[in-house]
């Protein structure tokens, strides 16, 4: 008999990891399972969401993110309308509550925002009555992208407590790394970052992480790492010397890994750099899951559309 | 609140001995049967009756687990939220013969959801429906072609299957309630 699962979900929003419980999370990850089976189908459609409108209000580029949200709603039959803002009225002066107080008056059900500053999808949830997804808000918070990471991990190794996963790379900028500590350590995960000096924000140990600037060492007990990516496209980043430097100390290679447990599972929520946080051959080899995790994020997505849609005040 | 069984084990036992002998009568053998149960219950019950045509044939029938949950058309309405569970059908239903099953069948509503699932995994040959029970108040056309029981309810009373394999007892039980009925889910 499959386990039952009381259902019990009340959130309009889904913000971030840090304002859901285990058991919350906990739902979205077992409906995933669920939803995951729907993609090896023949037909990779169910009705669940028919008649609803969902809007990517996508305020930053993004392909992956977007791309899967909008699979992710296309495959539980809503409708799906991509806003993108570099040719909307925002660039006309409009505000993002008042964007969505438009989007809410065209009747659209779900808003999947994106947007450089923190806290922009927490804000938005509070201005309308409509449900809000976050999709990457600033440095905040990406909570599907850390969903996926542990759907994952949990399809992986079968568990998500004791697991030992160390995050490495530019932890400073990244929503990423934060969505993901906040998640994996409700189901007592143990989460080592790692990354050069300027990197480590500052209070970053006030949230549970071991902290380390040796890659050896973050390596050593991980049963996963997660590569984030080197953003060095921003300004701030030119105090970094170079790439090929960070990849010297920092990349993750064969040689490292041949150094870690044996199967270690490699993440890295992409896009990636090959030969700067990641060489090739580990990329694309064995110990990889990056491209099920692309997969999973579908799954994932259409749990969080799902259950947004089914929140009863 | 009262209690009214309406099934013993040994009748259910019985009643699912008939309906694999019906099935097959029917089907004029097991090429390309397939059971399909549908979630929770519907299930165990389609183990027990492909393990009795297996037992009875020689024969390795498969048999597949349905949810329904995503394609129902009252998922906004009712009170409670839903409970998931997978879809596990890991086999071709293309030209098959497939009986679908159910523990009751009330209002029609879960077997057309049951169909809408099924079709979108391709195109069986015919689709069959066995149920337990029938309580009757039907509210689209749909019927069974192979039932358990008959059994008269009001709107207002609850059926309860209970299975071995779920509930660690076999009966059936008619729950009277007060004058709104039982709640549905």
């Amino acid at each position: 008999m499959t386990k039952k699962k009381t259902a019990k979900w009340f959130h309009k929003d889904l913000l971030g990891l840090e304002y859901l419980s285990k058991e919350d999370i906990e739902l979205l990850l077992d409906t995933a399972e669920s939803f995951r089976e729907i993609l090896n189908r023949k037909i990779k459609k169910v009705p669940a969401l028919r008649g609803k409108t969902v809007v990517n209000l996508f305020y930053e580029p993004s392909t992956r993110t977007r791309v899967s949200f909008e699979v992710a709603a296309k495959r539980l039959s809503a409708d799906v309308i991509n806003i993108a803002v570099e040719s909307s009225s925002v660039r006309k002066g409009e505000t993002l509550n008042d964007t969505g107080k438009n989007i809410e008056a065209l009747k659209a059900d779900i808003i999947v925002v994106r947007h450089n500053c923190s806290g922009a999808a927490n804000m938005l949830g509070r201005n309308v009555n409509i449900s809000v997804i976050n999709a990457g808000d600033g440095w905040h918070e990406h909570p599907t992208q850390a969903l996926l990471d542990m759907f994952t991990l949990r399809k992986k190794t079968g568990r998500l407590e004791g697991l030992n996963v160390s995050i490495v790379g530019d932890i400073a900028h990244s929503r990423v790394a934060r969505s993901n500590i906040w998640g994996l350590t409700k189901f007592g995960a143990k989460v080592t970052v790692c990354a050069p000096d300027i990197l480590i924000p500052p209070g970053i140990e006030k949230m549970n992480v071991k902290i380390t600037g040796n890659i050896d060492e973050a390596l050593g007990e991980a049963d996963a790492i997660n590569v984030l990516r080197m953003q060095f496209e921003r300004d701030d980043m030119k105090a970094f010397p170079s790439q090929l430097e960070y990849f010297k100390k920092f990349g993750i290679t064969e040689e490292r890994l041949k150094k870690a447990k044996k199967g270690i599972i490699v993440m890295h929520p992409g896009p990636i750099n090959r030969g700067v946080e990641i060489s090739s051959e580990v990329a694309d080899g064995a110990n990889s899951v990056i491209l099920e995790q692309v997969t999973n994020g579908i799954a994932v997505r259409m749990a969080v559309l799902f259950w947004v849609s089914q929140a009863k005040p | 609140m009262s209690l009214k069984q309406v099934f013993t084990k040994e009748e259910i036992e019985r009643a699912i001995t008939r309906i694999s002998h019906e099935i097959i009568e029917n089907n004029k053998g097991v090429k390309g049967l397939v059971i399909i149960g549908i979630r929770t219950r519907g299930y165990v019950i389609a183990e027990r009756i492909a393990k009795m045509i297996n037992n009875l044939y020689g024969t390795k029938l498969d048999v597949g687990a349905l949810d329904i949950t995503f394609y129902r058309d009252d998922l906004s309405a009712i009170s409670k939220q839903p409970v998931i569970h997978n879809t596990e059908i890991g086999f071709d239903i293309e030209n098959k013969n497939i009986v679908l099953v159910d523990d009751v069948l009330y209002t029609g509503r879960t077997i057309r959801c049951g169909l809408d699932a099924l079709i979108d995994f391709g195109r069986p040959k015919t689709i069959q429906l066995a149920v337990l029970i029938d309580r009757g108040h039907r509210e689209l056309p749909i019927r069974a072609d192979y039932v358990g029981k008959n059994i008269p309810t009001s709107q207002k009373e609850l059926v309860q299957v209970k299975l071995q394999e779920t509930d660690s007892e076999d009966s059936v039980t008619i729950v009277a309630e007060g004058e709104n009925g039982p709640e549905r889910t």
